[in-house]
């Protein structure tokens, strides 16, 4: 227990320094989204949140003051749909139903697209397992918390997730034999078909359910005074009895209009609420029904044809479900794409006429209110988080950039100080290369291909995910 | 004259294996590290029927002893090796902590069980990659051909676990000779080792990192409830079901000890709350990039054997692929760790990690003693800290009377250069450390069936 009570101090202790910090950024037009635009205006970030905001805000002695003349404020960006930080392989992909795995227990706090992503303007990350399976591992909400450890990136009070995946993926069972490797043909696993991914969802849940009786059977006999042995805990139904309980989001993967409506009818038939719909290319064929089972809906902005299943698709989908009362977001799926996705915002502008409102909304507050977390996040608000950036011009331009990027009033990310501090670090790594070219070859090594594990500077490997 | 001498040499191997090392043995006037207390600059210590019988600066000799000069030589408790294969024939070295599959160490042994290729795991309940019930202690041999070296660099103990899967098995304390496979273990079983083998899609669950980490939970989950269900029964057997006898969950009940695979930073901030979660007594393996983390696990109070594998750039790497910042200063700093937390009093001990060869293993202890290791605190950390870390100090791990007669005699101090490794006792028998095997590059090094081999009868 000790470990994890000083560790927990230690972030108390890291939460009140950061608390301490007073900012105010003023004359900046600020683009609240849920308020309207304030020209010339102010905000002030205090104890991590945000304070004021309006044409002026009272003056406090000790705060940093920022000049925001001619420079646009909005709000932390939010990607629904992100694999970032992920050490090892996304997918546990190796069952059909892996609900048992946990991105909260592989992230990697020092993967450096935490550091690029926050370079472009973005907060927070719905960091989901892959693809490859029915229902995939359990999901966490982080925030950008650069230089922080991985627990002290885990949104406070963000509720978890769990990933599922219908169509193409989920029936691939597994690569083919030698896909990756040269070793012998190995079984593949169930399913193979579109069915079998309907199949291996049901079969789970009602798994779940006998799980969920038998543990309140357990509970009601020792009640009684009675000595039972309690059923064993199963890491992978615990997770879905959460989701029957309301207690998890469902995040699913998914393309075509029938599987949408398949999963909807087996949630209805299930008693549990698919939160959102990811990628979801064809939702506008069948919009009324995801906004009337309440689902949100996390797409690409102009990204289809890539496979079989992502070919009926238009980069109207996004204002098309939204203006048939389908709460949206446009996400990244991506570690190059999660930052700019301002970028894609604006694409909604050109394809479905968005207002600027509407179009950035896509990238905060849409996301916020689909992963719970509206009432803290998304939007210039006073009480919201301060989680906010700071762009050099209209961040729907083409040619905007970040300037600054704070996370509860804590500046993460400065480009200012980033393009300065390059030199030094690029003379720090010549001095260790140099070093060790001067040193003699040693004896004692692994061989040339070796990694180590997943680094901050290496690419991503390439895997299912979208 | 020279036949003799030639007969007494030829004989010599066979004696030491039938254990006729004279008893008793006295190394005089030499540089004692007793390790536990204060350095001898000149004493005696006097072996006898394998354990030691006296130490000390005035020590009287008994008549009948086997007398070493000890002017010049330096005597420190045998060397222990925290975390290995050794005395294990075939094991593949031991996994560096958490290194991908593929990645050399971590590929899986050519274990004695194995010999088919498993059936696809479909889940936790298929036990996939469970080796819990394997005994270490039932697979060690003095056949093991690495046993010779690693007494010519002047290790008489290793820490020693099966090489297999994600749980390998249980591990036990041994000396590194024997006549048999049984003379060799001195305590068993002293823990279990997890090593994270991502492995291939098609082999099944768990083929992720969160995989292997969600399998090892629910392990211990199974575990909690095997116990308890168990205990509900012994005392409520009527109207209740009798609990399964499950026997990896058996042996893992029976470890004393985890010992978790942590090599770089988020690693170890990972396996330090895991192993707590876990609720179970661990100790952390690798730790190369300890040195951002001292803090931490000084103030978690959890012991950590450090990896004498020092990442350092691959021989024949591509020029044009540059290293990044963090790897440039993980090769820079990975040494330095033993001595950081030497400094700041962490409990930590080193490992092998599949180093094998007498000047390597000198040279890797050497590297930490350059990056600020003590040369005393080296000696600590391959002696008494490795019996503390696994609780057999009582017996082992520091010149004391009444523990193990393992003893090295070095001329030179430990670890430099041109140090020669002159006497190994294990058991109170001299094992005629080879000279040849502590020169740079012995022969048949590469890949090659050992010299050692020929000579030796395994027996297990």
């Amino acid at each position: 227990m000790r470990p994890i009570a000083s560790l927990l101090a230690t972030a108390a202790v890291l939460a009140s320094s950061i608390a301490a910090e007073t900012t105010i950024i003023r004359n900046a037009t600020i683009l609240t989204i849920t308020k309207g635009r304030i020209e010339k205006g102010s905000v002030l970030i205090q104890d991590g949140k945000i304070a004021e905001v309006g044409t002026t805000v009272n003056a406090r002695s000790g705060a940093i003051v920022v000049d925001g003349t001619g420079k646009y404020l909005t709000p932390g960006i939010i990607d629904c749909h992100s694999h970032t930080a992920v050490e090892g392989n996304v997918n546990e992909g190796s069952v059909s139903d892996s609900s048992m795995v946990n991105i909260k227990d592989v992230i990697n706090p020092l993967d450096i697209n935490i550091y690029r992503a926050l370079a472009g303007g973005l907060t927070v990350s719905n960091v989901l397992h892959g693809s490859a399976n029915a229902i995939g591992g359990q999901t966490i909400v982080i925030k950008l918390r650069w230089g922080k450890t991985a627990p002290e990136m885990i949104f406070e009070g963000a509720k978890p997730g769990i990933k599922f995946a219908l169509g193409e993926n989920p029936k691939r069972q597994g690569y083919p034999p030698d896909f990756f490797s040269q070793g012998p043909p190995e079984p593949r696993r169930y399913p193979g078909t579109r069915m079998g991914v309907e199949e291996v969802i049901r079969e789970s849940f009602a798994e779940a359910k006998n799980y969920q009786a038998e543990w309140k059977e357990y509970n009601d006999r020792v009640a009684r005074g009675e000595h039972p042995i309690p059923p064993r805990k199963d890491l992978r139904l615990e997770p879905l009895v959460e989701v029957l309980e309301g207690k998890r989001y469902v995040h699913a993967h998914c393309y075509r209009a029938d599987e949408i409506l398949m999963l909807m009818r087996v949630a209805d038939d299930m008693g549990f609420k698919i939160r959102t719909l990811q990628h979801v290319l064809e939702g506008y064929k069948v919009a009324k029904e995801i906004a009337a089972h309440g689902a949100g809906a996390s797409t690409f902005s102009d990204w289809w044809s890539y496979k079989i299943e992502a070919y009926d698709a238009t980069p109207y989908n996004a204002a098309m479900m939204m203006r048939q009362g389908v709460v949206v977001s446009l996400n990244s799926d991506s570690d190059e794409l999660q930052r700019h996705l301002n970028l894609e915002a604006a694409k909604t502008m050109r394809y479905g006429g968005l207002t600027e409102d509407e179009a950035l909304a896509m990238v905060t507050i849409n996301p916020a209110k689909q992963l719970g977390i509206d009432d803290k996040v998304g939007s210039i608000e006073v009480g919201k988080s301060g989680d906010l950036v700071l762009f050099d011009q209209d961040p729907l331009s083409n040619y905007s950039k970040v300037l600054k990027v704070w996370i509860d009033g804590h500046e993460y990310f400065d480009r200012g100080k980033d393009l300065e501090t390059r030199g030094q670090f690029e003379q720090r790594k010549k001095v260790l290369l140099d070093k060790e070219n001067a040193t003699p070859a040693p004896t004692n090594q692994q061989p040339a291909n070796q990694k180590r594990g997943k680094h901050p500077n290496e690419a991503s490997p390439t895997e299912v995910s979208r | 004259m020279k036949l003799a001498c030639a007969v007494a040499a030829l004989a010599l191997p066979l004696a030491v294996v039938n254990g006729q090392t004279p008893s008793p043995v006295a190394i005089k006037d030499a540089h004692i590290f007793t390790v536990s207390g204060a350095e001898l600059p000149k004493g005696t210590v006097v072996l006898r029927d394998g354990l030691i019988e006296d130490v000390g600066a005035n020590v009287t000799i008994p008549a009948d002893a086997w007398i070493i000069d000890g002017t010049g030589l330096t005597v420190c408790p045998g060397f222990i090796d925290g975390l290995s294969t050794w005395g294990i024939p075939g094991a593949a070295p031991v996994a560096g902590g958490g290194r991908p599959a593929g990645a050399p160490g971590a590929t899986p042994a050519a274990a004695p069980a194995q010999t088919t290729p498993a059936p696809r795991s479909n889940g936790p309940e298929d036990r996939p990659q469970t080796h819990t019930y394997e005994r270490a202690a039932d697979l060690v041999s003095p056949s093991d051909h690495r046993l010779e070296a690693a007494r010519a660099a002047g290790f008489t103990s290793a820490v020693t676990f099966p090489n297999q899967g994600i749980f390998e098995g249980l591990g036990a304390i041994i000396n590194l000779a024997g006549e048999r496979g049984r003379d060799m273990v001195i305590m068993q079983p002293i823990g279990q080792q997890v090593v994270i083998r991502p492995g291939r899609l098609s082999s099944g669950f768990p083929n992720s990192l969160m995989g292997n980490i969600a399998y090892i939970r629910q392990m211990y989950l199974d575990l909690d409830q095997y116990k308890r269900a168990r205990e509900i029964y012994d005392a409520h057997p009527g109207g209740n079901r009798r609990p399964e006898y499950d026997h990896y969950l058996q042996a893992l009940s029976e470890s004393p000890r985890l010992l978790l695979p942590a090599v770089e930073e988020q690693q170890i901030d990972r396996m330090l709350a895991f192993g707590a979660e876990l609720k179970t007594p661990f100790v952390l393996y690798g730790l190369h990039e300890g040195f951002t983390r001292v803090d931490q696990l000084k103030q978690a109070n959890v012991p950590v054997l450090v990896s004498l594998k020092w990442p350092e750039k691959p021989k024949e790497s591509d020029p044009a692929d540059i290293p990044n910042y963090r790897e440039l200063v993980l090769r820079q700093r990975a040494p330095s760790v033993p001595g950081m937390l030497s400094k700041a009093q962490v409990r930590f001990a080193l490992y092998s990690d599949g180093i094998d060869t007498a000047p390597e293993l000198r040279k890797a202890v050497k590297k930490a003693i350059d990056a600020g290791l003590g040369p005393a605190d080296a000696v600590r950390a391959l002696t008494l800290s490795v019996a503390e870390i696994y609780g057999v100090s009582d017996r082992m791990g520091s010149i004391d009377k009444g523990k193990i007669a393992n003893l090295v005699v070095m001329r030179g101090d430990p670890f430099e250069d041109k140090t020669t490794v002159e006497y190994v006792f294990i058991d109170g028998q001299e094992m005629k450390p080879s000279k040849e095997l502590q020169k740079e590059h012995p022969p048949g090094a590469a890949g090659a069936p050992h010299p050692s081999e020929n000579l030796e009868g395994g027996q297990n």
